[in-house]
């Protein structure tokens, strides 16, 4: 493998974990309360908001829906006000980061659903508000299963960071259509594909650590 | 200390209307431990949910400690929850916190600091004897240990009032002995007022000091725990107290009994008595002085409340008029006794 070979492997795999952390940051930031105001508006639920929920889960299974190859084309001009261009890797962080807020959203809503309501109607009844429930027992009881969800979100991003290198986004999937594809260099397309199984598998194990560490459920 | 006045909750089911508390009154005195027996279905748990008002009442009001917390701001109702403390039967224990840190929860959503909660804290520990077991996870206690974190949990703040929602029914009998002896203790030592709703009459009759029948969300009867047992006024009392105390006789001799004299047959005598009739020597009495032949089917003295009662099946032989002064003899000792059939000669022979 020659020196120049190895440095654009090297780039493109920071601009990938540069992309997937960033926009799994990003997605995070946002979904996880978007998905906080699922589960509290959801009926029976401490903040019950029937219009609330149906209005929050119509707009997430909308946005959804929509493939990322078409939203990415489709955010250009939402991405070139925000970053000022819609090509290289800031500019791919934003379609990335809004694919994985619904995604997310889903997620921790899900995670909450698993917590055992007597839980939160002990905290009731100790007097406890509906911020302190969210972040006293609701978060922390769910953590286990939402870095699971989030580690399935991440290593999502990891193929979709691909997709966005292909429409010059940079990164290792950028790498592999260039060089692997147009100009048929088997190796770097070979080298592309090891560092992304890596880089999944890397995520997963990391994933997997985190949860069980915040799990004490098992024995 | 915990009025309930004219309670009344209905819930709206696709079925139409459905009553789960039909005009309820209770009143539980001040460092009083109050059962509510029923069966499954009778709106016990409905009953006990709308004392802090997890449940809101359709109608009538909830007083506890003279505040009527139905009439109470969010807020208000919120700082009212804190000074009534709650246990549950499946424990409710927050899995990803430590013993001391599930006793901690209450105080932590006060704003209290790391000092004044382990100052809280640790004399909850050794109250629920669970020092040793502070840095655990729920997830490793046994049930009885658990519902010894949950009582201490519920014991934070310091309330007055402990609302017990079938804290023992996943306990086997054994725990469920060692928790109800903690709730009289704490009870006697913080002069904690408690009301209890459960299934089991064991439970009433080990740690109640009055008891309140609910059936089909009405309160039936309500009484203090002894009489209850003794004098119960209703079919489903009686049922309850049967299926505690054994009174009947056992299905190889109950299948014999006639429910009317017959040449060559015994009277069967159902005696049930309290008190001072527990402990005389009534049977010998009967034999010396009125010359009966007694023949013991069933026995069974219990004790609740320090007072005996005792529920006695005997088949007896003897001269007609004896056996009436017999019977008189017992019912002046306010024994109530009550003929529950004769038996042939040849299956419980006095010769």
């Amino acid at each position: 493998m020659s020196e120049t070979t190895l440095f654009l492997l090297l780039e493109a795999t920071g601009e990938t974990l540069y992309m997937v952390i960033l926009g799994s940051f990003i997605a995070t930031l946002i979904g996880l309360p978007l998905g906080v105001m699922l589960y509290v508006t959801r009926k029976g639920n401490i903040l019950e908001h029937p219009t609330v929920y149906r209005v929050l889960s119509a707009v997430i299974n909308i946005t959804r829906s929509i493939p990322f190859v078409i939203l990415m084309i489709a955010v250009i001009p939402f991405t070139r006000l925000i970053v000022g261009t819609s090509i290289g890797t800031n500019a791919s962080i934003v379609p990335l980061s809004l694919s994985a807020i619904p995604f997310i959203a889903r997620i921790v809503e899900n995670a909450l659903l698993e917590v055992n309501k007597g839980l939160v109607e002990a905290a009731i009844a100790m007097g406890a508000t509906s911020r302190q429930i969210i972040t006293k027992v609701l978060l922390p009881e769910s953590l286990p299963g939402m870095i699971n969800g989030l580690t399935l979100t991440v290593i999502a991003l990891v193929g979709y960071s691909a997709m966005a290198g292909a429409v010059g986004g940079g990164g290792l999937g950028d790498l592999a259509i260039r060089y692997g594809y147009h100009r048929f260099d088997i190796n770097m397309m070979l080298m592309t594909i090891i560092i992304m199984i890596i880089l999944v598998q890397g995520i997963q194990f990391i994933g997997d650590k985190l949860s069980e560490k915040f799990s004490h459920f098992r024995v | 200390m915990i009025i309930l006045n004219n309670l009344s909750k209905n819930y709206l089911t696709p079925s139409g209307e459905m009553i789960a508390l039909d005009h309820i009154n209770l009143h539980v005195k001040p460092g009083e431990i109050y059962g509510v027996i029923g069966k499954s279905g009778a709106g016990k748990s409905t009953l006990i949910r709308c004392v802090n008002l997890l449940e809101k009442p359709s109608e009538g009001q909830v007083i506890v400690a003279g505040e009527d917390l139905t009439t109470l701001t969010p807020p208000e109702l919120r700082a009212a929850r804190r000074k009534i403390g709650m246990i549950f039967q499946h424990f409710n224990l927050l899995s990803s916190r430590t013993v001391f840190d599930n006793i901690a929860l209450p105080l932590e959503l006060l704003g209290k600091n790391k000092k004044e909660i382990a100052a809280i804290v640790n004399p909850l520990l050794e109250l629920t004897g669970l020092t040793h077991k502070k840095k655990d996870y729920p997830q490793k206690l046994s049930g009885g240990q658990k519902q010894r974190v949950a009582i201490a949990r519920a014991l934070a703040t310091e309330p007055r009032v402990l609302l017990s929602d079938e804290a023992t029914s996943s306990l086997d009998p054994e725990t469920t002995f060692t928790i109800l002896d903690l709730l009289k203790n704490i009870r006697d030592r913080l002069n904690l007022t408690i009301l209890l709703i459960t299934h089991e009459m064991s439970v009433i009759k080990n740690c109640c000091d009055r008891v309140g029948l609910l059936h089909h969300g009405k309160l039936l009867e309500q009484n203090e725990v002894s009489e209850f047992f003794v004098h119960p006024k209703t079919d489903i009392a009686k049922k309850f107290i049967a299926s505690s105390l054994s009174q009947s006789l056992p299905p190889p001799i109950s299948e014999l009994v006639l429910a009317s004299a017959e040449e060559n047959t015994h009277p069967v005598w159902r005696l049930r008595f309290i008190e001072k009739a527990a402990t005389q020597p009534i049977i010998s009495q009967l034999i010396n002085q009125y010359n009966l032949r007694i023949n013991i089917l069933q026995a069974n003295v219990e004790y609740i409340k320090k007072q005996a009662i005792g529920i006695m099946i005997i088949a007896l032989d003897g001269e007609k008029n004896k056996l009436q002064q017999g019977m008189e003899y017992l019912q002046k000792l306010n024994v109530l006794v009550e003929v529950i059939g004769y038996v042939r000669n040849d299956i419980i022979p006095f010769a």
